[in-house]
This record gives structure tokens, C-alpha cells and sequence, in this order.
């Protein structure tokens, strides 16, 4: 029994990683232009799909996967400039209705180009599990949990330490002041949804692997870490990182102990209750505190 | 009219020297990989039978309605097909949605269909008017419980996917382990988008069944598979029919080796010993199919094939090609050697097969292979 609970924490956070990359994504957009951008989830499939695409083609893995990062956070920029900036004066909730949008059109496209089905990429290192206390980790979800780590860490330095960093939180707090400063709004917005498909691609990329993707897993993983978000407090990529882990991880004990039928519905549950009381989440802060 | 409409005249036939037959097929929509391999198949079976001379001496001619997998267009095709075209027989509908929305309207008619779809309750119970060439689910699940029978299983443990597909094939499983004397010990359920079936495996190997049945189309089961050598377990897997493609293999990679599932005939076709009356038929049908379309073959095709070759065979029994001659003669067809299976119809059974519609297979280095019995 005590493997078993053991078993359902590694496959938990080995999930919940997965909603913490794309919960990632959403803090870097929502920290610098205030909008919760819910083609979140297609940037983590356009980094699953594009690298098997580019893998196809006969590149070593790696590349790939350099090359459908760089693209999608080419791809989050061009969305940025085409489709949010010439609206920008927009009220938030019709932004938000906009990346709804994109994300739909987004879905389209890879869904007529790359094809409807399910697709697959090789591991990094091996696929033998390694038995630790009885239970069975993939070297593939070591290097998931590694890199979400590392993620989340640069972020952290990011917003902490960089001028970048500390100019987009700037915008998110008060755009107006923030023109005044000389801080280019406009160049930050660009930066953050091009990080933001960065920081999605490679969630998709090193996820693929053990989760397989197909054109439509954008869409869950995209409520997910949106859950993973509230769950952890909007705006603090620490808070979005443990809330994904945690959800994953309330998931897979509820689908192992509880009932598997109930697994997302049990997720849910927890965070609404969680939102009745304490509505910044696990880890937010009050707003007028995050500057 | 906005229905998509791909009418094939036969040149300057004249009204008397053809039998019209309607079809309501999927062509396009999210059942377009089930409509679009039937109307190639049908299109191919009806040139053949009309290249060698057409029944009792008249040409077919096929009216095919695309009802793009949309269940109110089914209805309006299958009017169209008994009021205006007035055809002999309707071949179709692809899915078992339309097919169970349209098929109240043939009796009335008096029109016999023989619908492509899969879903028990089209036969069950009987309506006179209404066959069916698909095998049922339960056939598939029967097959897989001799097999477990054989190797002297008795725990059983089953994982689904919660759509529509994974349901039936739960409520079927629900129903046989317990009445063929096995002992159900775990009922998990994944939702058709999960990427991760650890948890529902964790249990299931702490319970420690002989066997586990899963019954899901692709990726859920891909994933499964996976899960399963990546938790060390050795119990034996049965998959379902719905991941009897190459793209299941290819998704599980290495994790699919010795998965057994039971699957159509065609898709071992050339493995079968030479007795077997279906052999000649599905060499025969593959090659033409691959020739023509340059497409491999699928079961779907095969169920298009068959419904058209029943069709002609019931009026080329009764001698004529009346509805309800049709009728009366599909249900007398015996040991017909088809796509899906060997069809014996009898008034009280409209679809003709039994689990011997499957065979079991294994997958071995990558390959279908049939299972040792």
C-alpha cells in the first residue's frame, strides 16, 4: 500500500508539471499586460507538435526541439503584434475573448497542416524506469521536473533581478506610469507573450514524450494551468509552478484512493473550495504588495 | 439544397435497367475515416458488379448522401433517398447515432437498410426492415473472455475511456465477466484527453488481477500500455478492437509488444490458413482497394463492401430486386463469406456474425500476429 501511495505522488507530479509549465506561461502574460491569454495551452501543443514535426523531417532530436521552441515563441510574438496590439485600448475581458480566438485558430491550422492524429517523440534517455521506494520513475519525468525547476528559477531571476523583468511588472501594475518612466509598454507586452510561448514550448516539448500529443491537448491543459494559476495565487510563477504540482498531485490521489471516473472533477472541487476561502490562493498576495 | 450531394448516373441507362440503391454515408465531418473508406469501397464493389454484366442483368446505380457525420442530415438524406429517389434498399448510415435516428422511417416505407454502424441496439430488438454488417462490441468482448477462459484467468480487471465508445464496451464488460463465471475486481475509468493512467494502474496492481481488459481508442490506450511496463507490471493487457491500427503500435512503441486485442480479419489477412473462407475475399478486396485508392484498407471499407455485396446477393437469391424480395432475402443469406465476417442472417438475428467475427491477435516486434489458440 505504501508503494502505491508513493506511486500516485511521483505520477502526480510528473502531471502537475505539466499544468505548472502552462500555469508558467499564463504569470509571465498576466504580470506584464494584465490579460489571462488563453491560447496558453496551444503554445504547449505547438511545442509538442512542432517538434515532432521538425523531428520528421530527419534533425537530431535536440534541434528539434530548439527549433519548435524558438518557433512558437516567434509564433507568440507575431499573435502579440497582429492580433493584441492593435486593440490594445480594448477593455481586459475583450482581450481575453480575443486569445480565445486565437487559440481556436491556432488549433485550426496545426490541426489542417500537422493532421488530426495523435504523435509521439522518443524519450531523452531510455525508457526503463528506475524503481525508487518501490515505485517507478521515468528518467523522462526527472527531466520534467529538472527543467520546470530550472524554469522557474530563471523566471524568478527574471522578474527579480533583470531590468526587463522589473520593467514588465511594471506595466502590469500601471501602464500609464510606467509610459512615464520610459518603460516601452508596448516592447514589454511583445517580450512576455513571446516568453510565454517560449516557456510553453518547451513544457510541450519535454512532455511529449510521456504524454503524447495530438493538435487538441492544448485545450485541458490550458484549464489546467489556468486552475493551476488560481490555485497558487495569479501572478506569482512560484505560486503557478506549486499549484500545478499540487493539482497533479490532488488528481492522482483522488483517481487512485477516491474513484478514477471523479479524477478531474475532484481537482475542481478542491480549488473552488480553496477560492471560497481564500480567494488570492495558496500562495497570492494582494495586489497593491506586488510591486 | 445545401447537402453535398455526389449523384453517379450510369451514363444513358434507361430507368428500367437499373436497380437504384441509396447510401447515407459520413464522407466528411468527424467520422469522415469511417465514411469516406465505405463510399470508396462501395463505388469499387458497384463498378465491379457492373463490369461483369450487373444483377439479373440490370446495372446498379448508387445514390450517395454525405450526411458529414451530422445526424439531422442523415434524416433529411434517408427522405430523400425513400420519397424522391425512391430507391430498392439504403445501404448506411456510417455511425450508429444516425443510424438509430433514421431507421424507425423504414418499416413504414417498406424499405429494407443495411446500415454500416456498430451499436447493438440497431438489431436488438429486431426491426424487420433494419440489418446491420458491423459486428457488435459485445461480439469483440465475448472473444476476448474465451481467450482469458483459455489461459484459466479468473480476477479480471477492466480500465475505460469515459466517451461514448469506452461506456458501451463498460456496460458490456459489466455484464459478461460476471455471467461467464470471472470475478470483476476493479472498475477504473480515464477520461478520453488524460495523458496519465498511473494512478488507475497503481490500483489495479496492488488488487493484482489475472488479467486487464482496456477498451478505449487511440491515445488513451497507447498510454495505458506505456504505463503499465513503465510500473513494472507483468499482467497480462487485452486492448479493445478500437486501436486495431499501425498508429497504436507506433504511439505505444515497445510497451505494445505481446498486447492481445481482438481485431477484424482483414487485418490479418494473409496470415490466414488458406481454409478459412474469408481468406480469398480479403486478399481479393485489399488488393483492388489498395490498387484503386493507393489508401491501406480498413475495417470501415470493409462494412461499405459488405452492405453492397449482401445487398446484390439477397436479389440475385430471391431472383429479384423488390423491396421487399430484398427483405425477405437478406434474412435467408447463409455462410456469406464477407469483409466482417461469415454472415448468416435468420429472422430473429439482423446482423449474421458472433464473436467469431474477431480473431485474436498479438503484437509481436511491431507486427500483427494472430494468437495462438
Amino acid at each position: 500500500m505504501t508503494s502505491g501511495l508513493f506511486q500516485y505522488l511521483i505520477s502526480g507530479l510528473t502531471v502537475g508539471a505539466t499544468y505548472g509549465l502552462t500555469a508558467l506561461g499564463f504569470t509571465m502574460i498576466f504580470n506584464t499586460t494584465g490579460i489571462i491569454n488563453f491560447a496558453q495551452g496551444e503554445f504547449v501543443m505547438l511545442g509538442g507538435m512542432l517538434s515532432v514535426f521538425f523531428y520528421k523531417t530527419g534533425i537530431p532530436l535536440g534541434l528539434a526541439i530548439v527549433a519548435a521552441v524558438f518557433a512558437t515563441a516567434c509564433i507568440g510574438g507575431i499573435i502579440e503584434r497582429l492580433a493584441i496590439r492593435p486593440v490594445k485600448n480594448a477593455s481586459a475581458i475583450n482581450l481575453v475573448i480575443i486569445t480565445i480566438g486565437i487559440s481556436i485558430f491556432i488549433r485550426g491550422v496545426v490541426m489542417l497542416t500537422l493532421g488530426k492524429d495523435t504523435f509521439s517523440l522518443p524519450s531523452f534517455s531510455g525508457v526503463s524506469p528506475i524503481l525508487f521506494m518501490g515505485a517507478a520513475i521515468l528518467p523522462q519525468s526527472i527531466w520534467v521536473l529538472c527543467i520546470t525547476c530550472i524554469m522557474l528559477l530563471l523566471l524568478k531571476l527574471f522578474f527579480d533581478r533583470s531590468i526587463y523583468g522589473k520593467a514588465m511588472l511594471a506595466c502590469a501594475c500601471e501602464q500609464k506610469a510606467a509610459y512615464l518612466v520610459g518603460i516601452s509598454v508596448e516592447r514589454m507586452a511583445f517580450l512576455s507573450f513571446a516568453i510565454s510561448g517560449f516557456v510553453g514550448a518547451i513544457g510541450g516539448a519535454i512532455l511529449t514524450p510521456i504524454t503524447l500529443t495530438s493538435y487538441d491537448v492544448g485545450i485541458m491543459l490550458g484549464l489546467k494551468g489556468f486552475a493551476a494559476c488560481i490555485l497558487g495565487g495569479l501572478g506569482n510563477p512560484f505560486g503557478a509552478a506549486a499549484g500545478g504540482l499540487i493539482l497533479g498531485v490532488l488528481e492522482s490521489y483522488g483517481a487512485g484512493l477516491v474513484a478514477s471516473g471523479y479524477k478531474d472533477a475532484f481537482a475542481f472541487i478542491i480549488l473552488l473550495i480553496l477560492l471560497f476561502v481564500k480567494p488570492s490562493g495558496l500562495f497570492g498576495k494582494a495586489d497593491s504588495e506586488r510591486v | 439544397m445545401l447537402l453535398l450531394c455526389i449523384l453517379m448516373t450510369t451514363g444513358t441507362a434507361f430507368a428500367d435497367d437499373v436497380v437504384k440503391i441509396g447510401a447515407v454515408l459520413s464522407v466528411t465531418g468527424p467520422a469522415s475515416f469511417i465514411g469516406e473508406p465505405e463510399k470508396n469501397s462501395i463505388e469499387m464493389v458497384r463498378d465491379a458488379i457492373n463490369a461483369s454484366g450487373g444483377v439479373l442483368g440490370k446495372k446498379i446505380e448508387v445514390i450517395i448522401y454525405d450526411d458529414e457525420s451530422n445526424v439531422n442530415k442523415a434524416v433529411l438524406s434517408v427522405d430523400k433517398l425513400i420519397k424522391k429517389d425512391r430507391v430498392a434498399v439504403v445501404l448506411g448510415p456510417s455511425i450508429s447515432g444516425n443510424t438509430l435516428a433514421v431507421m424507425n422511417k423504414f418499416p413504414a416505407a417498406k424499405i429494407p437498410m443495411v446500415s454500416c454502424a456498430a451499436a447493438e441496439k440497431i438489431i436488438k430488438p429486431v426491426n424487420p426492415w433494419v440489418f446491420k454488417v458491423a459486428p457488435s462490441d459485445r461480439f469483440a468482448v465475448q472473444k476476448i473472455l474465451s481467450d482469458a477462459k483459455a489461459k484459466g484467468y479468473k480476477k479480471l480487471a477492466i480500465i475505460t475511456v469515459s466517451d461514448g465508445f469506452g461506456q458501451a464496451g463498460r456496460e458490456e464488460l459489466k455484464d459478461l465477466i460476471p455471467s461467464s463465471g470471472f470475478e470483476l475486481v476493479a472498475d477504473e475509468v480515464y477520461g478520453p484527453k488524460d495523458t496519465d493512467m498511473t494512478a488507475q494502474l497503481t490500483k489495479i496492481k496492488e488488487i493484482n488481477p489475472d488479467a486487464i481488459i482496456c477498451w478505449g481508442t487511440n491515445p488513451g490506450p497507447a498510454v495505458i500500455a506505456r504505463n503499465r511496463v513503465q510500473l513494472g507490471m507483468t499482467t497480462p493487457l487485452y486492448m479493445s478492437h478500437g486501436v486495431a491500427s499501425k498508429k497504436f503500435i507506433e504511439l505505444a512503441g515497445e510497451a505494445a509488444e505481446g498486447l492481445l486485442l481482438p481485431a477484424g480479419h482483414l487485418l490479418v489477412a494473409s496470415q490466414l490458413p488458406d481454409s478459412d473462407p474469408q481468406k480469398a475475399v480479403l486478399l481479393d478486396y485489399t488488393k483492388r482497394y489498395t490498387k484503386m485508392f493507393k489508401k491501406p484498407v480498413s475495417t470501415f471499407g470493409g462494412h461499405g463492401s459488405d452492405s453492397l455485396n449482401l445487398a446484390v446477393k439477397a436479389m440475385e437469391n430471391g431472383g429479384s430486386t423488390d423491396s421487399q424480395a430484398i427483405r425477405d432475402n437478406l434474412e435467408k443469406i447463409q455462410n456469406f463469406a464477407g469483409i466482417g465476417g461469415v454472415f448468416s442472417f435468420t429472422p430473429e438475428d439482423h446482423v449474421g456474425l458472433d464473436e467469431n467475427a474477431f480473431i485474436m491477435v498479438v503484437i509481436e516486434n511491431g507486427e500483427w500476429k494472430i494468437a495462438q489458440k
